[in-house]
């Protein structure tokens, strides 16, 4: 380890205004060295970074106390950032600091090409002329591994996908050879197989660069496989720092033990035939204690009319270009998708952006209108349903979407959310045994009866999760379709809500839709798994049979692209090349259906042969 | 906590603005409400020999007199009824048929949408002035009619409003929750669209209801409006015009009335969209 760090934050409090944010924080970056900031959210890790870059100043946030010291070589130059004028600190912002932001897209300015935006910041602080900015532009583009970086400078954001725009956002913090790179969950919003690519271009990048990387995260898996340091978090302070080796082997503080605990592992359910609830590591004050017992989730009836059976079921939606509005091209949002979920039973969609997931769901809640196939439910056609039946599925079947908070009235109290199933489907009749109802609900869910007279901002997000569980569990249905329900969660919630969702399995022998693109989630509570790729099954069957033998290629490619939460696994990544593919195709160019095979009792995957390159 | 101080300080405002509103629209609904006991001659008796006696001169005409000797304190509590009659309930009108066509037109979409938009363009292309002159040589003037010319014209600016709240509040996933739950449409349409677009809804009507009180006096003083006898703050207005420089009272006093009634409708329609939104954060 160098003797010199790169950056040293000593005693860092942030506040805005009076609320104190980021109290008494230490920590240092080497050089070409990871110090990851993790924690939930809330913990003040953004507020770090923003700090770091003295952009704080801008969301009317100030610097109270401490010093960021920046080290710009070995030989004692050291500037003090929290002191520096603006105009000194926009020389250091984007040449000897650069940052990197979650969302990509919001971060490219839409109306310029990529070419302006990278040569904007070469002609800005190296004071290159426009014709060498672009050829220096061309070299950055190949540096983060994307192709034909020549045409890639005339186009503009909206024609790259998420991952090649992270790259770009990528080349231009690395324009000027920064001496440290701030990222701020730089793969948060990206899909799995993205994410890995980023991250091993980002590790060899470092390696080439010799930069000081503060990586700001809160997924331990992505800590796992990119620090060196790790700073814990909470409330505003570090909790604990160590040595990721340290931090994940030994966890000093019960803030960490917690933490980790809650982390879904890839790889801890092998060799078991169900999923397992397990009990839940919580903190109460600053002692860690656990919850409940460890049991199979042995719920699922196998022997009797399944709740919901699939069939072939396509899903297309037209896209109608030029001046006659003909339709050129079709979204081939689900292509020829058969399965069966059982009562009591999990059964797992995972796939990736554009995999046609949230659609399937969508389709069995009659929210989105099926192309060709048949849904049953109870044994019965769905489109065969009268007016009444279908309006019964929609008490029968209940979705819980992503967001809670977009997923809930802000204009209405939980209680009247809650409520409207019960009010819709006439299932109880007076305001007091309604009342009683959603008393009991909210309990059921870990809340208070009193809370019914609150609105949603009022809540933090697992709280309103459990309200929309709430919701969903008030017309007593046979099936909930949880569309990435946890994703939007921190891990402890998370684990916490994986909990709830097992017990009511238990309790009310529901049927779950768990729609999901997290490898880990679903391995720890579904009993069985399809693998969507481009709207396709190229996998089904048991959770064990998916996670322990996967068959098909692209299932496998998933598996490896998840970071598993355990340093002492790090593997030497080959970087997956390709992006996701489109699922968007001309008229008349039909994708091949796949030909599912049994390669086990139960256990199905697509051939492989039919010349339909799935993985690229 | 500097946000809970601010929370606090920006409370009280609204507190005031909510006080200071109620003062101002009650004490000159009252006014109004009770003008004919108040001045049972109706602001109409002549007093030539008092013709534009200045305010505070003579104790029976505290606001002055106008040309022709009319009490001007009398006919600024008379006119108001018809100014606040034609102002609200022309703004009303417009308001209850500009949200559901742009309810309906918004959620539905389609060739509804397409009808009520395309007729609401060819409404928003026809000068107000010509449809005013129409209209009225058509049907007839009068208070009624007024109104209703009034409403004609301006539900549009509130269809268009609410349509485009709709369209951006439609695919939100609380709208999508509400409709895979099994809610009606009409359920969807007033529960929980109207009340998360009822806040620039309900701001766009208070500056309505001012813009209508000034709109009829332009009618009455082109002949298209009530009888010119019969007291309106626009009427008066009109007449002291040409007196401004001599005898400014004439004009000035209704014109007050205006501008504290306008004042007392903003400032309650503030504290109303505020009051209307839980998370208590201002929208537009």
């Amino acid at each position: 380890m160098t003797t010199t760090p790169a950056l040293s934050v000593r005693s860092l409090s942030v506040n805005f205004g009076s609320n104190r944010v980021v109290k008494n924080l230490s920590f240092e970056v080497y050089p070409g060295k990871t110090t990851a900031i993790v924690g939930e959210s809330g913990s003040g890790k953004s507020v770090t970074s923003l700090a770091i870059m003295r952009l704080v100043e801008y969301m009317n946030a100030e610097i109270t106390e401490g010093s960021i010291l920046f080290h710009r070589d070995a030989h004692g130059d050291v500037q003090d950032l929290t002191q520096l004028s603006d105009k000194a600190m926009r020389k250091i912002r984007g040449k000897d600091i650069a940052m990197i932001f979650q969302e990509p897209m919001t971060s490219l300015n839409p109306v310029y090409t990529i070419g302006d935006q990278i040569t904007e910041v070469l002609v800005l602080h190296e004071k290159h002329t426009q014709a060498s900015a672009r050829a220096e532009a061309v070299k950055l583009l190949k540096l983060v591994r994307l192709a034909d970086a020549e045409a890639l400078l005339k186009r503009y954001p909206h024609q790259l996908s998420g991952g090649m725009r992270q790259r770009v956002m990528i080349a231009m913090a690395l324009a000027c050879r920064p001496k440290v790179l701030v990222a701020d969950e730089p793969t948060t919003a990206l899909d799995v197989t993205i994410q890995a690519q980023i991250l091993t271009i980002m590790r060899d990048l470092q390696q080439e660069l010799g930069m000081a990387v503060i990586f700001i995260t809160h997924d331990m898996g992505v800590v796992a496989e990119m620090a060196d340091q790790v700073v814990v978090m909470r409330h505003g302070e570090k909790v604990e720092e160590a040595a990721v080796e340290e931090i994940f082997a030994r966890p000093q503080h019960p803030y960490t033990q917690a933490l980790l605990a809650a982390v879904p592992k890839l790889g801890s359910m092998q060799g078991e035939d169900l999923p397992r609830m397990e009990p839940l590591v919580e903190l109460k004050g600053d002692i860690t204690h656990t919850r409940g017992e460890s049991r199979r989730q042995d719920t699922a009836k196998l022997d009797v009319t399944p709740v919901v059976e699939v069939e072939n079921l396509v899903t297309r939606f037209d896209i109608r270009k030029g001046f006659f509005g003909g339709i050129s091209h079709r979204v081939h949002a689900v292509e020829n998708v058969s399965f069966t979920i059982f009562p009591g039973e999990t059964l797992a969609l995972v796939g990736e952006s554009g995999s046609g997931k949230s659609t399937i769901g969508r389709t069995i809640q009659q929210l989105q209108e099926s192309t060709s196939g048949t849904v049953r439910f109870g044994g019965k056609a769905v489109a065969d349903m009268s007016r009444a039946e279908k309006m019964r599925l929609r008490q029968e079947i209940q979705y819980i979407f992503q967001d809670p908070f977009a997923s809930l009235d802000p204009r209405k109290t939980v209680g009247f959310s809650i409520a409207e199933p019960i009010r819709t489907h006439g299932l109880l009749h007076g305001s007091k045994a309604i009342r009683q109802r959603i008393d009991q609900l909210l309990e059921r869910v870990g809340l208070s009866a009193d809370q019914a007279e609150r609105y949603p901002h009022e809540f933090s997000g697992g709280q309103r999760q459990r309200i929309c569980i709430a919701r969903a569990l008030a017309s007593k249905p046979k099936l909930i379709i949880a569309d990435e329900a946890l994703s939007a969660l921190d891990v402890s919630i998370q684990a916490q809500i994986i909990h709830l969702l097992m017990e009511l399995q238990q309790d009310e022998g529901l049927a779950y839709l768990f729609i999901s693109h997290d490898m880990a989630v679903v391995e720890k509570m579904s009993h069985r798994v399809a693998v969507l790729h481009l709207g396709q099954v190229v996998e089904l069957g048991s959770r064990r049979a998916v996670f322990d033998t996967p068959h098909h290629a692209y299932t496998r490619k998933l598996l490896s692209a998840v970071p598993v939460a355990d340093p002492s696994q790090r593997r030497e990544r080959v970087l997956l090349q390709g992006d996701i593919l489109s699922p968007i195709r001309k008229v008349g160019d039909e994708p091949e259906h796949l030909l599912l095979k049994q390669v086990a009792e139960g256990h199905f995957a697509a051939q492989e042969a039919s010349g339909h390159r799935l993985v690229s | 906590m500097t946000a809970a101080i601010k929370t606090n300080k920006l409370k009280r405002f609204k507190n005031l603005e909510f006080i200071l509103g109620v003062l101002l629209i009650g004490g000159i609904g009252l006014a109004v409400i009770f003008s004919g006991w108040l001045f049972p001659g109706g602001g109409s008796e002549l007093n030539l020999a008092y013709r534009l006696t200045p305010p505070l001169v003579e104790p029976s005409f505290p606001l002055g007199t106008d040309p022709l000797g009319r009490d001007v304190l009398a006919r600024v509590i008379i006119g108001g009824e018809i100014s606040l009659k034609v102002g609200v309930y022309s703004a009303l009108g417009a308001v209850v048929i500009g949200i559901f066509m742009g309810l309906v037109a918004g959620y539905y979409g389609g060739f509804l949408d397409m009808i009520v938009m395309r007729f609401a363009d060819v409404q928003l292309a026809l000068p107000f002035i010509l449809l005013a002159i129409t209209f009225i040589a058509v049907i007839g003037g009068g208070l009624t009619n007024m109104i209703i010319l009034l409403i004609i014209s301006q539900w549009v600016q509130y269809a268009r409003l609410v349509r485009g709240s709709v369209l951006s509040l439609r695919d939100r996933e609380f709208i999508l929750a509400a409709k895979a739950i099994g809610v009606k449409d009409v359920r969807i349409l007033f529960q929980h669209l109207l009340p998360n677009l009822i806040g620039p809804v309900i701001v766009l009507m208070t500056l309505n209801v001012a813009n209508n009180i000034l709109l009829e006096s332009s009618l009455t003083f082109l002949g298209l409006g009530v009888d010119p006898v019969i007291p309106s703050w626009g009427g008066m207005l009109a007449e002291g015009r040409t007196y401004l420089q001599t005898a400014w009272w004439v004009s000035v006093f209704p014109g007050l009335a205006i501008l504290l009634t306008v004042l007392g409708l903003n400032l309650l329609g503030d504290w109303l969209r505020d009051v209307l939104d839980p998370t208590g954060r201002t929208s537009l």
